[in-house]
């Protein structure tokens, strides 16, 4: 090996502790990157196989009861390619063992076939044979959660008469990778489950012979999709169509669709902030380096080496942390990428879930960081490689120093000399200083990051549960009921007390745009369900207009005053005209609100309610579930215990794990940065300090003079910190908010005390490693050579 | 203190001879802050094929800018400096590197070891881009050192690391050694092993030597001695008698 080469080497390993930490910021970032974006491409990737070669249709209709006919009009529509009609029905499910209620959806297959499109996976066991009863297909998660194995039986209340179904087959469907029960968030897979069941034998049951109540349909290549769903609209009206969507618009697409593309914008942005800190530490590093080594620089010059090569020389002792901080976080990237791939399969359902991690990620990776540390240490090795060589060679001018602003202002006399030197030294140099502090302040900033996160999704988790929902259980019809339906569930036992509820499907437009969603009836003095105005304040339903979430309003460009229009998709298909008389904040999807009585007097079909919802005594629910499971009209009944569940369990194993990670990785920044900075000043000072105990002062006194810098810098950091945690928050939780879910900006005082916390502790046990470095300084040693 | 009279004084410059270097009117202005430092105020000057020189003068007077800008190091302000065909005064930095890599050994008082790189590795740094070196373990031997090579600069004394530093510049069989108070930071016996070394390899190896320092008995084994003094030269002579390092007494 070439002699230079060696001393890159051998100052590599000099300077190892801080080469360490930049190390393990850059392999932070580069493993946060390359997690993101494999997990995306792993998810794409199995998501475009599984959606082709399973046959995911383009256009999903609903409607209540259309006779077999029907189909072939639908056909003939122009650029429909596949047609295919189902009955799809919701179910109540007595699952052995189970007490609470369980709901299902059970959708017909032809008679012991493949579906056309949306074809099943089939994970063991067969598709129900031709002419078989109660054989069913179960959705694998379903199955799992449950215990289910192939013969196991379990009753389905279906249109108020029980059938029992045989488990014949595990599957899936392209359908339903994303699986929640209607109107829930998170799938609840013990509680939720679809399966799948003969046509022949689901129309028996659900009174559909020769009709049906679903259709989906694939296009040909170049077909007009909106054309098609307005034609498909027109032909299923008679037949109370509910209105035809995009694949863009079903609810499992949808989904997960945002979930990728949250999860695309946030690999890159975290990756951003880790790159950038380990550049700007790198460029200290260098700069330092560089800075120390002026008389070698000069002495390599002296002896013919160019420009080029110094540069050569320090951009190699850089290239090598990176890459080696760019292997490293590739391959825990890949680890971690691996680890996370089983949490997705939990929610997101596909034949088979791998980790892929395509070639050009690590290569993005390691290119960014090139790119990032480039940038962050060009100047410094540009000034190596420009340093004079007749300038080099003489020692560099005594900084000058002058008397502090609290020192001019006539304080001094209370600051001790070591003060003033910590005093003075900040004052001297306020641009690295300020350095210095922003480093650290990345460290306070991405704690703080993270403990606001948890902050807000606890708040969320808090006003759902207290605020907006109140509710013990909710009971959901089949159909439309009378106010005796209110007094039927009042007097059930257990129940303390009941309110009445609405949702109508309609299509709302605004302009030229229209958006399918479900509008929720509330009574006007409702204590169990309430919305929130834009402050987080509950707010009681307007008596007349419709409020909607400002969410939708982005989306469909409308604000409160517009008057949008309403086609009911249910009863006479009335179609109003409805003033905006609000925007409302709400957390997940998209929803509208109108107070009932005024939903009522727009559907035109009297005093109606389709779900209610109670409090109830304290061990009253399984009483109570018993008394429901017996009424033919009840479609579900839900208890808010089991939603608060699912969404807790998916804040657990998910975020978590996510928050989890992002903090270990916000802990290595805080104790890098402030590592590194306290390295640098005990080698620029260390003759100093030195010398200072030469005259007689104490480790301790002069292990105040650095630490006290250090910590006056931490403080100071703390404010710069949370500021940009604040704006970092800002950011983050704009590339997370979606139509799927969206959180506020907030932040709770522990958020400050936890960050600011973790950030001293990080500062403190960096400084025990450097106080130990001070504790060993060779008097003799660093007297003797020239700085 | 010098207190010897000059044996003879010679003219600046000697046709008879084969000048290495020629410098004419070099004028050397540093700004520093708000100040002008003129470091050389018109030097002329010539040195010539293998003798050996010592510049003498006091703090700033101008030695080490004028070795500076005689190595390549530095470029004057104003004056002409010729190395042989070569126009210093007027090269790029490409050429003075070149220069410096080819031709010219640089000795300085602080030694200028890398501190991480062994004795033979610190040669070795300079073996290794050199047209026509020596092994880095022949130039050891050259300053006495073949029993040093493995030690780090840490585990030498200060005489010995500048005898690593001599091996350093002679590797590469330079045609000019420039030394900056070579000596300096030494005492006297292992100044003297330092400078045996440079005159050894000016005997053997014909390379011109200059020399700097502000220890006036050195002068006594030059050939011809500067005296620079306030940015001019201010006298000129040779030595008739050549004393060995070992002779001289301070």
């Amino acid at each position: 090996m070439r002699a230079i080469n060696k001393k890159m080497f051998r100052d590599l390993w000099h300077m190892r502790g801080q080469a360490l930490a930049i190390l393990l910021i850059i392999s932070s970032g580069v493993a946060l990157l390359v997690t993101m974006l494999s997990v995306v491409a792993s998810l794409q990737m199995v998501r475009d196989e599984y959606y082709a070669e399973y046959r995911l249709a383009d256009v999903f209709a609903n409607c209540k009861r259309a006779p077999d006919g029907v189909a072939e009009r639908i056909r003939e529509i122009d650029g429909v390619d596949v047609v295919e009609t189902r009955v799809v029905v919701g179910v109540t499910l007595d699952l052995p063992g189970v007490e609470q209620p369980a709901v299902g959806q059970i959708v017909s297959i032809p008679d012991g076939e493949q579906p056309r499109l949306n074809s099943l996976y089939l994970h063991e066991g067969r598709l129900p044979q031709e002419g078989s009863e109660g054989e069913v297909v179960a959705m694998h998660n379903f199955a799992k959660a449950n215990a289910f194995e192939l013969g196991d039986k379990i009753d389905a209340i279906i249109n108020g008469r029980l059938k029992a179904l045989t488990i014949v087959g595990i599957g899936l469907s392209p359908e339903y990778v994303y699986a929640i029960q209607p109107g829930g968030l998170y799938p609840d897979d013990r509680l939720y489950g679809v399966m799948w069941m003969n046509e022949t034998d689901l129309s028996a049951a659900y009174d559909m012979d020769g009709a049906f109540n679903d259709v989906v349909l694939t296009l040909q290549p170049g077909a007009s999709e909106g054309d098609v769903i307005r034609q498909l609209d027109m032909i299923l009206e008679p037949y109370g169509g509910r209105g035809a969507i995009p694949r863009a618009d079903q609810q499992s697409y949808w989904f997960l669709e945002t979930e990728l593309s949250g999860l695309e914008e946030m690999g890159p942005m975290i990756a951003v902030i880790f790159l950038g800190v380990a550049a700007f530490l790198l460029n200290v590093v260098v700069s330092r380096l560089v800075k120390t080594q002026r008389e070698q620089i000069a002495a390599l010059k002296a002896f013919g080496y160019s420009n080029t090569d110094i540069a050569i020389h320090f951009g190699q002792l850089v290239g090598i942390i990176v890459l080696a901080g760019g292997v490293a976080g590739t391959a825990a990237g890949w680890g971690l990428g691996s680890m996370m791939i089983p949490l997705y399969a939990e929610y997101f359902q596909f034949p088979e879930l791998r980790f892929y991690m395509p070639p050009w990620v690590p290569v993005a990776g390691v290119l960014t960081t090139a790119i990032a540390v480039g940038i962050g240490t060009l100047s410094a090795v540009g000034r190596a490689a420009s340093l004079p060589p007749a300038e080099a060679m003489r020692p560099e001018t005594p900084p000058t120093f002058r008397k502090t602003l609290i020192e001019r202002i006539g304080l001094q006399r209370f600051l001790a000399q070591p003060t003033r030197m910590i005093l003075r030294n900040l004052e001297r140099r306020p641009f690295q200083a300020a350095l210095s502090v922003l480093g650290i302040s990345f460290g306070v900033a991405l704690m703080f990051l993270m403990y606001a996160m948890f902050g807000v999704m606890d708040y969320v988790v808090d006003l759902q549960q207290n605020v907006m929902h109140r509710e013990d259980v909710e009971v959901t019809f089949h159909e439309p009921r009378s106010r005796d339906a209110l007094h039927e569930v009042e007097s059930l036992p257990g129940v303390l007390y009941a309110e009445p509820f609405r949702s109508v499907g309609v299509r709302l437009r605004f302009r030229h745009r229209d958006r399918i969603l479900a509008i929720r009836g509330i009574p006007d003095d409702s204590k169990l369900e309430r919305v929130l105005d834009q402050d987080l304040q509950p707010i009681t339903v307007p008596d007349d207009g419709i409020l909607i979430s400002k969410a939708l309003a982005e989306s469909m460009h409308l604000a409160a005053g517009d008057m949008v229009t309403l086609e009911a998709l249910e009863g006479a298909r009335p179609v109003r005209e409805v003033k905006v008389s609000g925007l409302v904040d709400d957390f997940f999807g998209v929803s509208a609100f109108m107070e009932l009585g005024a939903l009522n007097r727009l559907m035109r079909d009297g005093d109606v309610l389709n779900s209610v919802k109670l409090t109830i005594g304290s061990d009253a629910e399984t009483a109570l579930f018993e008394e429901l499971r017996a009424r033919p009209g009840v479609a579900s009944a839900a208890t808010k215990g089991n939603m608060i569940e699912a969404m807790e369990e998916q804040i657990d194993e998910y975020l978590l794990v996510m928050i989890g990670m992002g903090m270990f990785f916000a802990g290595i920044i805080a104790f890098g940065v402030v590592y590194n900075t306290a390295r640098i000043s005990v080698s620029e000072r260390s003759r100093e300090l030195a010398s200072l105990r030469v005259l007689g002062l104490t480790r301790g006194e002069i292990s105040y003079i650095l630490l006290g810098e250090l910590a006056i810098l931490t403080v100071l950091a703390l404010p710069v910190g949370f500021l940009i945690g604040y704006g970092l928050l800002f950011l983050f939780m704009d590339s997370v908010n979606s139509e799927v879910m969206r959180f506020p900006v907030m932040v709770d005082r522990m958020s400050f005390a936890l960050s600011a916390t973790a950030v001293i502790a990080a500062a403190m046990a960096s400084g025990l490693v450097v106080r130990r470095k001070l504790d060993n300084l060779d008097l003799v040693e660093v007297l003797k050579t020239r700085e | 203190m010098d207190n010897e009279e000059p044996q003879e004084v010679y003219v600046l410059a000697d046709d008879s001879r084969e000048a290495v270097f020629i410098a004419e009117g070099v004028t050397k202005v540093y700004t520093m802050g708000e100040v002008q430092v003129h470091a050389l105020r018109g030097v002329d000057l010539q040195l010539y094929k293998g003798e050996f020189v010592v510049l003498l003068g006091p703090s700033g007077s101008g030695k080490s800018t004028l070795l500076n800008i005689l190595g390549g190091l530095d470029v004057p302000t104003d004056g002409r400096v010729r190395y042989g065909d070569q126009d210093l005064s007027a090269a790029d930095e490409a050429a003075l590197t070149a220069y410096r890599r080819h031709h010219v050994g640089f000795i300085f008082q602080f030694y200028n070891l890398i501190p991480s790189l062994t004795a033979r590795e610190n040669v070795a740094l300079v073996t290794e881009i050199a047209d026509n070196p020596m092994s880095p373990e022949e130039a050891m031997e050259m300053v006495g050192l073949a029993d040093r090579m493995d030690h780090f600069p840490s585990q030498l004394s200060g005489g010995q690391q500048q005898r690593v530093a001599v091996a350093r510049a002679v590797a590469k069989r330079p045609s000019v050694m420039l030394c900056d108070e070579p000596t300096g930071a030494l005492d006297i016996g292992t100044g003297v092993k330092v400078l045996d070394a440079l005159v050894r390899v000016n005997n053997e190896m014909g390379t011109t030597t200059a020399i700097i320092t502000h220890n006036a008995v050195i002068a006594e084994i030059a050939d011809r001695v500067i005296h620079l003094a306030d940015g001019r030269i201010d006298k000129v002579y040779a030595n008739k008698t050549k004393k060995s390092p070992g002779e001289l007494e301070w």
